[in-house]
């Protein structure tokens, strides 16, 4: 198995920026990370190309969420590199790569709970003159600062709109089901205005039709030329709506080609059926 | 389902007292003011009536609701202070006491005579009130700079600690006089330092006299004040320190303007996403260690402020000024309005500081002018009346130690409101973080954009 697992990281290697002329928007090289005497991701690599849909799976424990943690900076990892549109960006704080355009949602939906959907969604916005705090404070610097926030409102309903949100714009965000949270962030993540979204399980805990109600939307933004990774568990959402599977199993990488191709692959059959631990 | 679940959640919102309708029509800082007055209220007719029932003249009154408002206004700024390091950002600061003494040391060392025994560098006061707080916001910034890395509880026992060994620097005798760069400096050790000028008189005077070194000569507003105060019988003393409370409610009403346009605008937004997630936080690219550190650069150098023109207006600054148990009045104030709200705050200043601090003697004094109580001296002799089933005797006691036991007072006050009313007398408030009243929002009808959802789906 690791035999096959090199030969794959190869492959992928081989298919890097410059052999096919793309530039992948996100590189990710022999990254590893340990826990204690756990090798949770074990020099994993590969390319996530520009406007595409990739479904990253692997049975518990297969170092899925630990990847997500070391490319959006919550982990530093113990070696490798990621790089992001073109700039190494390997070790960086979650909110510099946010600044970047990489953003990314939570497994367990982190809304900021004793604020409104409102006040969720105006945090967003990257770049807002009130963020520096004598702008918010002096009297005449102000008003650009409320003129902007009426800007921003104005976007943010036209967004809560789109994912049927607005009736619950006043509702402190605690107080949402667990599907409206996952909508919540993701659409909160969108009006940071990204390249590409990182979804951790955003199906996880959603109601079959909130369900589609997301899928339809990240279609939606994929067709706008926005970029997703996302960890699923729920095989149906990987095959159907996936346009290339990465397979991960022991902190590595198990097997990377399209959906059809993974559903074929013993491997990837066995190490979910437990064959071998 | 969607529909569904909104309908159930806009209904339950209904029955969530001042959720969304707090004030009506009327804007937030009207709302906040109505709170105000109304503790104020509250305070000055119970200290009207046991004033009189104490059996005090009208400039025994007088001087009492001075002294009870000097109070409230000074600890509503360190309690203002504390709500955007606590209410607002989540950082649990108890080392208030440390950075009020900064801020009082400062200004003293810096306005204190370079003849004195003390030798300070004799600046004016208006130099030294900011060189006070830029300095308690420097020595927040060092304290932030390690402890920022922490999670709220080990960063809580860093601002403790912080401000104990602040206290025990000015304390030592190795800094009772020493040199910096050539020039004589000293913290006066365990005396403190005495020969800086009176932030209460100065002020006051400088407001009142067109002489203030006289004092005579007042401007006409000073006269009008002391024509005033003849009416009343009041004298001058007491006019003077009138003037002073009203500098400090000035402060008070900046800090609060100032804090409140802090919190409700995206900076505050940031805070209070911080205090709620902070990696959610910076997730969404928002460089939290800065806005963190600057929040906490504010908060500090408002504790300074409050140290200069409360601890240390009396002309004296001392180590035991600044105890820890000052930090613990601040929380206790924050408690009782609720963390969260600045209006909460005021109010809760107001409240613990008459009802809680200086009202128990005033009750004292009512109470002896009203009966006879024997004189009871310990707590023994009291338990003992009681079990005797003499109550006055037990009652006797607790007008005696009254001063004592409104420690007491503050636990069992504490204890009560975390059962009855966690957040605080005014309840759960949720101020919207916005530079607009986001609660006064609505959807705008965009008929276009249900045409656009229409044909995706």
């Amino acid at each position: 198995m690791k035999q096959m697992s090199d030969q794959l990281d190869l492959t992928v290697d081989g298919e890097g920026s410059t052999a096919d002329g793309r530039n992948a928007l996100l590189e990710i090289r022999n990254l590893r990370k340990r826990f204690g005497g756990i090798d949770a991701v074990d020099g994993i690599g590969f390319d996530i190309e520009p406007a595409t849909i990739t479904g990253l799976i692997g049975p518990n424990g297969a170092g899925k969420s630990t990847t997500f943690n070391l490319i959006t900076g919550v982990y530093r990892p113990d070696g490798g590199t990621v790089r992001f549109a073109g700039e190494d960006v390997t070790g960086f704080r979650p909110n510099q790569l946010a600044k970047r355009g990489l953003v990314r949602t939570f497994q367990i939906t982190r809304e900021l709970n004793e604020m409104t959907v409102l006040e969720n969604m105006l945090l967003a916005f990257k770049g807002q003159l009130g963020e520096q705090l004598y702008r918010s404070v002096l009297p005449v610097l102000r008003r650009e600062v409320v003129e902007q926030e009426h800007e921003l409102l104005a976007s943010v309903w036209e967004i809560l709109e789109l994912f049927e949100l607005d009736h619950l714009a006043h509702e402190e965000a605690g107080t949402l089901s667990g599907g409206q949270r996952k909508l919540l962030e993701l659409s909160r993540a969108l009006l940071t205005n990204p390249e590409m979204l990182l979804l951790d399980e955003p199906m996880a805990g959603v109601n079959p039709s909130l369900e589609q109600h997301l899928l339809e939307r990240i279609h939606e933004l994929h067709g706008e030329g926005y970029t997703f990774l996302l960890v699923e568990h729920d095989m149906n959402v990987i095959m159907e709506h996936c346009e290339r599977v990465i397979v991960m199993h022991q902190g590595q990488i198990l097997a990377d080609g399209s959906p059809a191709e993974i559903q074929q692959n013993e491997a990837v059959i066995e190490a979910y059926l437990g064959g071998e631990v | 389902m969607t529909a569904d679940d909104g309908g159930r959640l806009s209904s339950l919102a209904k029955y969530v007292p001042g959720f969304l309708t707090a004030s009506d029509d009327r804007p937030r800082w009207l709302d906040d003011l109505r709170l105000i007055l109304l503790a104020t209220a509250v305070v000055y007719l119970t200290f009207i009536l046991l004033g009189l029932i104490g059996g005090l003249s009208i400039n025994g009154i007088t001087r009492e609701l001075q002294a009870v408002t000097l109070l409230s206004a000074s600890i509503a700024l360190v309690v203002l202070a504390l709500n955007l390091h606590w209410g607002y950002t989540g950082l649990f600061n108890i080392g208030i006491a440390g950075f009020m003494a900064v801020g009082a040391y400062t200004t003293a060392m810096v306005t204190a005579s370079p003849d004195a025994r003390i030798p300070g560098l004799g600046l004016s006061l208006w130099i030294g009130i900011p060189a006070g707080m830029i300095a308690a916001a420097l020595v927040g910034f060092i304290v932030a700079l390690p402890a920022l890395r922490l999670r709220a509880d080990y960063f809580a026992i860093v601002t403790l600690a912080a401000a104990e060994v602040i206290r025990r620097l000015y304390n030592s005798s190795s800094l009772d006089q020493f040199e910096l760069f050539g020039i004589a400096l000293g913290t006066g050790s365990g005396r403190g330092i005495r020969d800086f000028p009176n932030i209460r008189n100065t002020v006051s005077r400088h407001i009142l006299y067109a002489d203030p070194g006289g004092p005579s000569d007042p401007y006409p507003w000073g006269q009008l004040l002391f024509t005033i105060g003849e009416e009343f019988d009041l004298i001058a003393f007491v006019i003077e320190r009138i003037v002073y409370t009203l500098f400090i409610i000035v402060l008070v009403i900046l800090v609060f303007v100032l804090l409140t346009r802090t919190a409700n605008s995206p900076f505050g937004r940031i805070l209070k996403a911080i205090r709620e997630d902070e990696l959610a936080t910076k997730s969404l690219g928002k460089n939290t260690n800065r806005v963190k550190i600057k929040a906490f650069m504010l908060g500090c150098a408002i504790m300074g402020l409050a140290g200069i023109v409360w601890q240390g207006s009396r002309g004296n600054v001392t180590p035991d000024l600044f105890m820890p148990i000052i930090t613990f009045y601040i929380f206790i104030a924050l408690i009782i309005g609720g963390s969260g709200s600045n209006a909460g705050g005021v109010v809760g200043a107001v409240l613990f500081a008459g009802l809680l601090f200086d009202g128990p003697p005033m009750v004292e004094r009512a109470v002896n002018n009203l009966v006879d109580l024997p004189r009871t001296n310990t707590m023994n002799d009291a338990l003992i009346g009681l079990a005797n089933l003499d109550p006055e005797v037990f009652f006797g006691y607790v007008m005696v130690q009254m001063s004592s036991l409104r420690f007491m007072l503050f636990g069992i006050v504490l204890i009560l409101l975390m059962i009855y009313r966690p957040d605080g007398v005014l309840g759960h408030r949720n101020e919207p973080a916005a530079a607009i009243d986001l609660r006064k929002q609505q959807a705008p009808d965009h008929e276009e954009t249900n045409e656009v959802d229409e044909t995706d789906e």
